[in-house]
């Protein structure tokens, strides 16, 4: 890809369009309120928060790190343990999925084994069931083997990924030639050390874009937690700062100081995500344009 | 590496045949074997909590009699549910309204950074795509407090011209005050797939379209959008998906908008709300298998119309 874009702009001189990024810089703004609104308001203590003044600029208190001290150390540091929760539950997640995923879109794409054109249609045909749909009858699945309210409630179901095996087994298919596998095997190479060895670093765009994907998409899971757990020192950040915006808001008076840390807290549970993407930005890249999606 | 050219050209050509044939036999193995751990989580956590949940849906379970059998009546009762219909037709009006805006936006974006090359349009480009970082439950919790008369900036901006402040969680405009969290949180990873897609494109198509005399417009609609026009429906069918599934944004707006959103306000929500507040779970699978209905209907009515069954899958 980046060749691609070098050549264009070898091909012809940069292009400005002026008007086009006028736009572009109201979309800008438009995408980034809610963060200033965030940054700005998580340095605010409640009287600041509540007092009218601008809510989109700072007063003179600028107090993070004393709000930040407030949100560890709140209910016994609940926070840093939803943190901690939502780390473990995407990196367990993420790398379970990723693992069964680029193994099965492999294996789709490389094999001719019994019964794959079925296999794969009905993995396709499972991308249109709505995710949601299966929590309910998950739910009392994992009540009768008593695995509700753990960690395995939670990760267990994320390890599925259709979309993560139809995405490897495109790119697999293109990117793998079989020559390449066939040479390998001739040469003595078992298969499990042919896909180490051989097809796995041909694949690498790809199995980064689905590791962050699948991560992304555990960190981020609300619903699946929500139903799962009861135990608020099992919750995921998204989960916790939900429980929070509802006690907030239920009981509006006794407890202004919860909205502070909310606002703070979606600050800080948006930091670890906006690294991850944007650092590795250079290998997902690629293997969106295979046409990666949720 | 040189042992291993050494190993082939040792190997005589009878050896070769017979390896060939055993990896014929050991391919159906080797297929499942990697297909199969996969396969394992698919059967646990897809097809047996789909057919569970079919069989669940089937019972009912009274407080006089215990649980029996009632075949569909659960799903009659979906259907003939107003709680169920007014989510149903909710969610079906919202992804009708709020998929093309998301993708209009989105295709735009990505046609002006596919044409504009500064630095600045690069760093739109990060910026724009900055909220699919963003848990749409966080998401939903930073523009409550935008929309809130209580700390929002929408009192002072308003006021500023001596007009109220439009209440974004209030029952007329909640339908607008979610429109825009949802484009907010999609339109930028939209526009990212569409710009990879985009990228992807030969450039010298471009060249040749101009020599004929093509302008900008005619080359933006003629040559770049037909040919992004699998990403652009794959894009679509899975937006559907999502947005017939709504439940994240209102379930957490729900608390600020108190009064506008109910717990039945989508069929996700009332699904959610009936299993797991009211424990009818025998309920709560018909609503979620109704809904799985709904959009398998909806998505295969959008392929069909597209016509462009095969583009994707």
């Amino acid at each position: 890809m980046a060749d691609h874009t070098s050549v264009r702009a070898g091909a012809r001189r940069p292009q400005r369009y002026l008007p086009m990024q006028i736009l572009l810089g109201f979309l800008v703004i438009y995408f980034l309120v809610p963060f200033w609104w965030v940054i700005v308001n998580s340095s605010k203590d409640a009287p600041g928060l509540f007092g009218g003044g601008n809510t989109l600029w700072f007063t003179d208190q600028i107090d993070y790190l004393g709000n930040l001290r407030q949100l560890f150390t709140y209910d016994g540091g609940i926070y840093l343990r939803w943190i901690l929760n939502s780390t473990l539950y995407a990196i367990a997640g993420g790398v379970g999925a990723t693992v069964l995923a680029v193994m099965a879109g492999y294996g789709f794409a490389k094999y001719r084994f019994a019964a794959r054109r079925f296999s794969f249609a009905v993995v396709l045909g499972a991308l249109m069931v709505p995710a949601t749909a299966l929590v309910i009858p998950t739910f009392i699945m994992f009540s009768r083997l008593g695995l509700t309210n753990t960690v395995w409630a939670v990760i267990l179901p994320s390890l599925l990924n259709p979309f993560g095996v139809y995405l490897m087994h495109v790119y697999a298919r293109d990117a793998v030639p079989d020559e390449l596998l066939d040479a390998a095997r001739v040469d003595g190479a078992g298969e499990v050390r042919t896909f180490i060895q051989i097809a796995l670093p041909l694949m690498r765009p790809a199995v980064v874009t689905v590791l962050l994907l699948s991560a992304v998409a555990s960190w981020n899971n609300y619903f699946l937690p929500l139903a799962m757990l009861s135990d608020n020192r099992l919750f995921p950040v998204t989960v916790g700062l939900g429980l929070w915006q509802g006690i907030a808001s239920a009981n509006n008076a006794g407890t202004t100081s919860l909205w502070s840390l909310i606002i703070l807290g979606s600050l800080v549970s948006v930091i670890p995500l906006i690294i991850a993407f944007f650092s590795l930005q250079r290998h997902w890249r690629g293997g969106l344009s295979v046409g990666g999606l949720r | 590496m040189t042992s291993l050219t050494e190993k082939r050209a040792a190997r005589t050509q009878p050896e070769t045949r017979k390896i060939r044939g055993k990896v014929h036999l050991r391919e159906h193995l080797m297929g499942w074997l990697f297909v199969g751990p996969f396969g394992v989580v698919f059967l646990a956590f897809l097809i047996a909590p789909l057919a569970y949940a079919l069989y669940l849906s089937l019972f009912q379970k009274k407080l006089i009699g215990g649980t029996s059998f009632v075949l569909f009546d659960n799903y009659v009762k979906a259907f003939t549910d107003p709680s169920f219909l007014s989510g149903a037709w909710f969610v079906i009006r919202f992804s009708l309204v709020s998929i093309p805006v998301q993708i209009i936006i989105a295709l735009a974006m990505a046609l002006i950074l596919d044409s504009v090359t500064t630095l600045f349009a690069r760093f739109s480009r990060l910026m724009i795509f900055l909220p699919y970082a963003i848990p749409t439950v966080i998401g939903a919790v930073m523009w409550g407090f935008l929309y809130s008369r209580g700390f929002g900036p929408l009192t002072d901006i308003f006021g500023l011209f001596g007009a109220t402040a439009p209440d974004f969680l209030g029952s007329d405009l909640i339908f607008y005050g979610l429109l825009n969290v949802v484009t907010w949180q999609w339109a930028g990873y939209y526009m990212i797939i569409l710009y990879a897609a985009l990228q992807g494109v030969d450039p010298t198509l471009y060249e040749a379209a101009r020599m004929d005399g093509a302008g900008r417009w005619q080359i933006a609609t003629r040559i770049k959008i037909p040919l992004i026009a699998p990403a652009l429906i794959l894009i679509l069918v899975f937006s559907l998906i999502g947005t017939l599934q709504f439940f994240n944004e209102p379930q957490i707006l729900r608390y600020l908008a108190a009064g506008t959103i109910g717990s039945d306000f989508t069929p996700n929500m009332y699904a959610y709300q009936q299993a797991f507040s009211l424990a009818n779970f025998n309920y709560g699978s018909a609503i979620s298998f109704a809904l799985g209905g709904i959009v398998f209907i909806c998505v295969y009515a959008f392929l069909f119309f597209t016509r462009k069954r095969r583009s994707f899958l």
